[in-house]
């Protein structure tokens, strides 16, 4: 049975790049590497022209479903439309050409743009310290994390403040990102507002706490109106305050988390800044710090010296590197462009169009699905799939592709049953969110009459449902060899 | 009004109608006041695409570095990349895409990362890989959390051989995890001496080749090791040449990808390789690519063990990672397929030539040795009397190579460290040679 993968085209002796000939003979070559070393049998790899090579990418790419194709209103994961300029940028020989450890004096032009963006970020988080280095939003929490070990540590308060806090509408990450430095993880309820519940936040709070990481607005799309009150109380008992920014799109240009009581931001370029998801990485994941964690960002820091741009590794309180270099800086060069193009004014538009986008289509959609939390929404908010009688969630989410639309994120947030995470951004017209609630209404008008258009779905993808359950139990995660 | 955005005023009064609001700033009522009143602006202007390309296109010009003949190496290596590749990662169904949460609208991304496993396996010798970490560095610093996890104990052992900014890395992972690592030390021949293996030692983490290119002997290690982890960090441009990790009994192979299809960059984004035997499956981070069929038996795939991730797992899953390097993945499968077998096999095979050509030139001048005896990949460490003066001498004819100050990081001075690969010319190398000639006597 055929792959459908490149090992499924081609001939031997095949290739689809060309390369400068050997200058010596092959075995006087390989006699420089000792016999026991020496690779006895080539690695299997594929043997195809570069039209065919061509071809078979196309073909996938075709198989694909982007945010270039259509609606892709993928919950917490701000899939907006990702601008063509900034594609071009990041690819400029004086960009991408340039080694990381080249010195100093010869790459004033990349550390400008570090510079610069650092300024930009710090501005927009309304926070004093930053650091590029975070390769991704968990890798900015990870960060985070090692940072509040390094503050308490240096305090002596280590040994004692074990605990972090997580209300129960969290980003899966942040447990996880929490459990790698060490800390126990206490999950907070949501109270029936879908923010965090003070008395029991109040209740958890003590001095074996290091403190707590928020989502804002969490990921039902809720804005923490008690969000000073939250830090406050969590200052007060001595720990700090982790700000995701997964969601930073609700607020951009009219709020800033520094003003909240951030005491570490994260940002998702990849996200609210437009840079492209890249069929799930690479991203960028900057983080921002109030003035007492400043001294333990990791190293190096770029420093302006009047024109010139330095980087600055004496900083002995440092947790570190996260990174082997300065950061996915082509993801920064995007950020950056994105940020020049948009100016105060542009950024401000994006929160009012996103959040806008959002409340228009909840008020459209609860007419036909559940919404459990009935209220002002931020840029995105979570409908349930329960109550439309046999069909389930994962049911209607296959459904919306023979629609022509990307699903929704679904099962997430986990204190919703069945639910559907909806975050339409900005960058998508009206006419586009009317018709993607004309989808929704009439899957829920299907649901009824008949459920097994639903269950049978999608018919019109490039495959059919596909059986999840197998991949788990007869695992096949690579081609056998022929 | 952005070019990003499509509403107009008239859409605005709509969209606000449908919601029951009379203006924009309602939307925003639930932000407490005290917020809202502290925000300040950045101060920036909107600006038209030309003026963003033309100022964004000077900064890139201020980096005199992007003229200069690299002979660097140090983790970053300067391979030809073939315009096909570069053709892939712009589709933008494949760019502009997600994780493929939902498998029947990714298959193209879920096919390539199938595609990408199968060939990382066959290149490292492992019997599964992951899709992509960020990079090499934090690929060895998850390797290395993973052998705690599996074989308990806390000591890593280190050589002082690894690339200095890889285990900076993975020091901060490791202090964070509570680990303690543990030096080994490197002989004459710029090869790992390990004596015996400490109690409580949970892995031995090894560079193939290391920093200093020298290309290390892995037989009998993971019989010394025991239980403990023999974790492979991997050029994998080398292992068109050399014994895959996988033959000689490694429990993890990671490395960085850069080199497989990806420039420089100024470092980042990168490639996290990383493969391990099929026994750890269920202990690997990362996201896997899985076949199985759709309901009408047609071959498709999907994202397997998800149960091992963090959005399912929380506080107890193999990683925190979600979103990796996936388009730095298909970049290194597109070079990959490219290439295929006889073409990676060419990129070894001339830079490893290259880079003894050079070493056997430079060493014969006066004052210029090998700092090891032991064999090397396409990267080798040279002992001079200057090596300050070296450097300028070679910037002079515009050549760069790695600041001796980060040699110096791995306890190796007054040396250089340079790299050769494929595209290094003739014309170059000659250059290189009569640059530290020139002034010399």
């Amino acid at each position: 049975m055929k792959s459908g993968t490149i090992y499924d085209l081609g001939a031997p002796g095949r290739r689809a790049a060309s390369l400068p000939p050997l200058t010596e003979p092959e075995q006087k070559i390989l006699s420089l590497i000792p016999a026991e070393v020496r690779r006895e049998e080539p690695p299997w790899l594929p043997e195809v022209s570069q039209p065919e090579l061509v071809r078979h990418y196309l073909r996938l790419a075709r198989l694909n479903y982007g945010v270039d194709s259509g609606f892709y209103p993928l919950g917490s994961c701000t899939m907006k439309y990702n601008p063509k300029l900034n594609e071009g940028l990041a690819r400029l020989p004086g960009f991408a050409g340039l080694h990381p450890l080249l010195p100093e004096e010869e790459v004033q032009g990349a550390l400008a743009v570090l510079w610069e963006l650092s300024e930009y970020l710090k501005g927009i988080a309304g926070m004093p310290g930053i650091s590029l280095q975070p390769a991704a939003g968990a890798h900015g929490e990870l960060t985070g994390m090692l940072l509040f070990k390094r503050y308490f540590q240096d305090r002596g308060e280590l040994e004692r403040r074990v605990k972090i806090l997580l209300p129960d509408s969290a980003h899966g990450t942040n447990p996880a990102s929490a459990a790698m430095v060490g800390f126990r993880v206490v999950s907070i309820p949501s109270n029936e507002r879908g923010t965090v519940d003070l008395q029991a936040l109040e209740a958890a709070l003590g001095e074996d706490v290091a403190g707590i990481m928020l989502t804002v607005p969490n990921t039902l799309g809720i804005f923490e109106e008690e969000i000073l009150e939250v830090t406050e109380l969590v200052h007060e008992a001595g720990g700090l305050c982790y700000f995701d920014g997964a969601n930073l799109n609700a607020y951009l240009g009219r709020a800033r988390p520094g003003d909240m009581g951030a005491d570490v931001f994260h940002f998702n370029l990849h996200k609210t800044f437009s840079t492209p998801h890249g069929g799930g990485g690479p991203g960028a994941g900057p983080v921002t710090v109030s003035e007492p964690l400043v001294p333990y960002l990791p190293v190096p820091q770029v420093v302006k010296e009047g024109e010139r741009f330095r980087l600055d590794y004496d900083r002995p309180k440092s947790i570190g590197r996260v990174h082997p270099y300065y950061g996915n800086f082509l993801v920064l060069v995007r950020a950056l462009a994105y940020i020049l193009t948009l100016g105060d004014e542009g950024l401000r538009e994006v929160s009012v169009g996103a959040v806008l986008a959002a409340n228009y289509l909840k008020e459209k959609l609860k007419k036909t699905y559940k919404l459990p939390y009935d209220r002002l929404c931020k840029h995105e908010f979570v409908l349930s799939g329960e109550g439309l009688g046999e069909v389930r969630t994962l049911d209607i989410a296959k459904r919306l592709i023979d629609y022509g639309f990307h699903p929704p994120t679904i099962y997430f947030p986990l204190i919703v049953k069945e639910a559907l995470m909806i975050e339409p951004t900005e960058t998508e017209p009206k006419e586009v969110l009317d018709a993607f609630a004309a989808a929704m209404e009439r899957i829920a008008e299907e649901a009824r009459r008949e459920p097994r258009l639903l269950k049978e779905a999608p018919h019109a993808a490039p495959v059919r449902r596909l059986d999840e359950a197998r991949a788990a139990r007869q695992p096949v995660l690579r081609l056998p060899r022929p | 009004m952005s070019e990003y955005i499509p509403h107009t005023p008239a859409d605005i009064r709509a969209l606000l109608e449908g919601v029951g609001l009379r203006d924009v700033e309602a939307l925003f009522s639930d932000i407490p006041e005290e917020v809202r009143r502290r925000f300040r602006p950045l101060g920036l202007p909107r600006r038209d695409e030309d003026w963003v390309r033309r100022y964004l296109t000077g900064l890139s010009e201020r980096s005199t570095g992007k003229g200069l003949v690299p002979f660097l190496g140090g983790g970053i290596y300067d391979h030809f990349v073939p315009a096909v590749v570069e053709y892939v990662l712009s589709l933008p169904e494949l760019y502009t895409a997600y994780t493929p949460y939902q498998a029947e609208v990714s298959q193209g991304t879920l096919t390539w990362m199938f595609e990408y496993q199968t060939m990382i396996c066959e290149l490292t010798g492992m019997e599964v890989a992951n899709s992509s970490m960020y990079d090499g560095a934090t690929a060895l610093a998850e390797a290395a959390l993973m052998a705690h996890r599996t074989v308990g104990g806390k000591k890593v052992l280190v050589p002082r051989s690894l690339n200095p900014r890889v285990r900076e890395v993975l020091a901060t992972y490791a202090w964070g995890a509570g680990l303690k690592l543990v030096d080994v030390p490197y002989g004459d021949d710029g090869r790992l001496q390990l004596s015996e293996i400490p109690e409580g030692a949970c892995a031995l983490i090894v560079g193939q080749p290391n920093f200093f290119g020298v290309i290390e002997d892995l037989s009998g290690l993971k019989d010394q090791l025991g239980e403990a982890f023999l974790i492979v960090y991997v050029n994998p441009i080398s292992l068109g040449v050399l014994a895959p990790p996988g033959s000689f009994g490694a429990d993890v192979v990671v490395g960085e990808g850069q080199v497989l299809g990806l420039p420089p960059s100024f470092g980042g984004p990168l490639l996290g390789i990383f493969a391990t035997r099929g026994e750890h499956l269920r202990r690997m981070p990362g996201r896997i690519s899985g076949q199985t069929v759709d309901a009408e038996g047609k071959v498709g795939y999907v994202m397997a063990f998800q149960t091992r991730e963090q959005h399912i797992r929380r506080e107890r899953a193999t990683s925190n990672i979600c979103t990796n390097s996936a388009l730095c993945a298909l970049a290194a499968t597109v070079y990959l397929a490219a290439l295929g077998p006889g073409g990676l096999r060419r990129v070894a095979l001339l830079s490893l030539e290259r880079a003894h050509r050079l070493a056997e030139e430079v060493s014969s001048l006066p004052g210029y040795e090998l700092a090891f005896s032991g064999p090397f990949f396409n990267e080798f460490a040279l002992r001079c009397p200057d090596p300050m003066g070296a450097v300028k001498k070679l910037r002079r004819a515009g050549i760069a190579v790695l600041p001796p100050e980060e040699v110096e990081k791995a306890g190796l001075e007054g040396a250089l460290l340079v790299a050769v690969t494929e595209r290094r010319t003739e014309e170059e190398l000659a250059r290189f040679v009569s640059a530290l000639k020139g002034g010399m006597g």
